[in-house]
């Protein structure tokens, strides 16, 4: 039988007494969102909080929205608020792509953008997703709120620019029109992490990329994304010969380790052929096609 | 602390450890033990209970998470006409051997007919994706939820 070790629990009654809490509490407090990270790490005795401060009433932090030219997602929004968005879909194809391969539904039911990014699996979906955007996060805290680009937000596997005392309480996406996005997984499984992921955004105009972006998980990508491909791509038409260089480029970016899900020379591989056909299916997409 | 669940429309309060999970909650506090308590590690589903409406994994939620809220578990089907329809599938179908994880896929499959009456195969195998089932292959699982799914729209169509 798996059982957390003891602690205590609070519930937050606003985003401001989160942060309060937090401050009292130490580094012995840990937020608790979906909890479906948390759980298991707690059960594995991974991780073991003194005190769980429970964030699902606060209400300030869910919903979708369009803020100006920016698509504003709440920290507790559900993976399944976000697979079933229709504001997302209609802007990024990628938001329900990636959603439909990331765990389960019941999972997806209790788990949340907010506790995804701020778990930072380096084989977590949604930040492969979010640094493909370029998206940035709002981190708050109790002398104010920074806004921080996702490509700036990873110290490491695991580990984010959240302070101990702060709370991520947006994931903020800009609204590109006329792009294209797709992603595409490979896994063991249903549910499973992902062996290889990739997800890109292409802008094309005038029969050239003018803007793009390229996320990557599971395969060690700094900050899961791949800016020389991107940096490559810009001013080229989308032909096959060009996007496959630029998949190629990606590939070079990855550091991937073989473990269970595959040797490492098989996962850079997938990271160049699934970039590949995002990169692909993407431009399409932008053109209408 | 102490806290209150309606479970199945019935509110049970009871003095818990903050690190109680759900799951135990609902069959040792409450003494309901249609929940099936599996893997621990939110694989397999054979937790599968509704929480406010939708299926969740009670060994990946804490009993303290559901204070105040509703739950409903596989005892919660039947009514005073009977069985629910989801439930006479899996009778009808042979949806199960053991019956280890049926109560949650029962639940699974009672949620995704709510939502959408006429699912595809493909959408009943999507939907109950989170749960493992050791003995069917799952055909019968599908085909027992696809039952009610039918059983149910010919009685509206017959109302």
């Amino acid at each position: 039988m798996q059982t957390p070790a003891p602690t205590d629990y609070v519930r937050a009654t606003s985003v401001a007494n989160a942060i309060a809490l937090l401050e009292e509490h130490g580094e012995e407090a840990r937020l608790l969102a979906g909890g479906h990270s948390l759980l298991p790490m707690m059960k594995l005795r991974v991780a073991r909080p003194e005190m769980l401060i429970d964030i699902n009433d606060l209400d300030e932090l869910r919903g979708i929205k369009v803020e100006g030219d920016e698509l504003v997602i709440g920290a507790m929004v559900t993976h399944n608020e976000v697979l079933e968005s229709p504001v997302l879909a209609e802007h990024y194809a990628i938001f329900r792509e990636a959603e439909k391969v990331i765990a389960d539904p019941l999972v997806r039911n209790r788990g949340t953008v907010g506790g995804s990014m701020c778990q930072a699996d380096p084989s977590e979906d949604l930040s492969a997703v979010g640094s493909a955007l370029k998206a940035s996060v709002v981190i708050q805290g109790s002398s104010g709120s920074r806004t921080v680009p996702l490509r700036e937000f990873h110290d490491g596997p695991y580990t984010t620019v959240v302070e101990p005392n702060e709370i991520l309480t947006q994931v903020r996406v800009p609204i590109r029109p006329g792009a294209g996005s797709a992603y595409e997984k490979v896994e063991r499984r249903v549910g499973d992490w992902a062996v290889c992921a990739a997800g890109s955004f292409v802008v094309v105009s005038g029969g050239v990329v003018t803007d793009c972006g390229i996320g990557l998980t599971a395969v060690s990508a700094e900050h899961f994304c791949a800016p020389e491909a991107e940096a490559f791509l810009i001013g080229k038409a989308p032909t096959d010969e060009n996007l496959r260089e630029a998949a190629n480029l990606a590939a070079a970016a990855t550091d991937p380790s073989s473990d269970q899900r595959g040797p490492a020379d098989y996962k850079r591989h997938l990271a160049g052929e699934l970039t590949f056909r995002a990169l692909k299916r993407s431009a399409a997409a932008s053109q209408g096609a | 602390m102490q806290i209150s669940i309606t479970i199945n429309g019935e509110t049970v309060t009871r003095d818990v450890e903050p690190r109680r999970l759900l799951v135990h909650f609902i069959r040792e506090d409450a003494g309901l033990r249609g929940t099936h308590w599996g893997c621990d590690t939110s694989n397999c589903g054979a937790c599968t209970v509704w929480l406010d409406g939708k299926p969740v994994k009670s060994c990946t939620v804490l009993a303290a998470q559901a204070d105040g809220h509703e739950v409903k578990t596989v005892e919660g089907l039947e009514t005073a006409d009977g069985l629910d329809p989801i439930q006479q599938g899996f009778i009808e179908c042979h949806g199960l051997q053991c019956g280890f994880c049926t109560p949650g896929m029962m639940m699974t499959g009672r949620a995704l007919i709510d939502e959408n009456p006429n699912p595809s195969d493909q959408e009943i195998r999507e939907a109950i994706s989170g749960q493992i089932c050791r003995c069917t292959g799952y055909n019968n699982i599908v085909k027992a939820i696809r039952w009610a799914a039918e059983a149910e729209a010919s009685s509206e169509v017959n109302a």
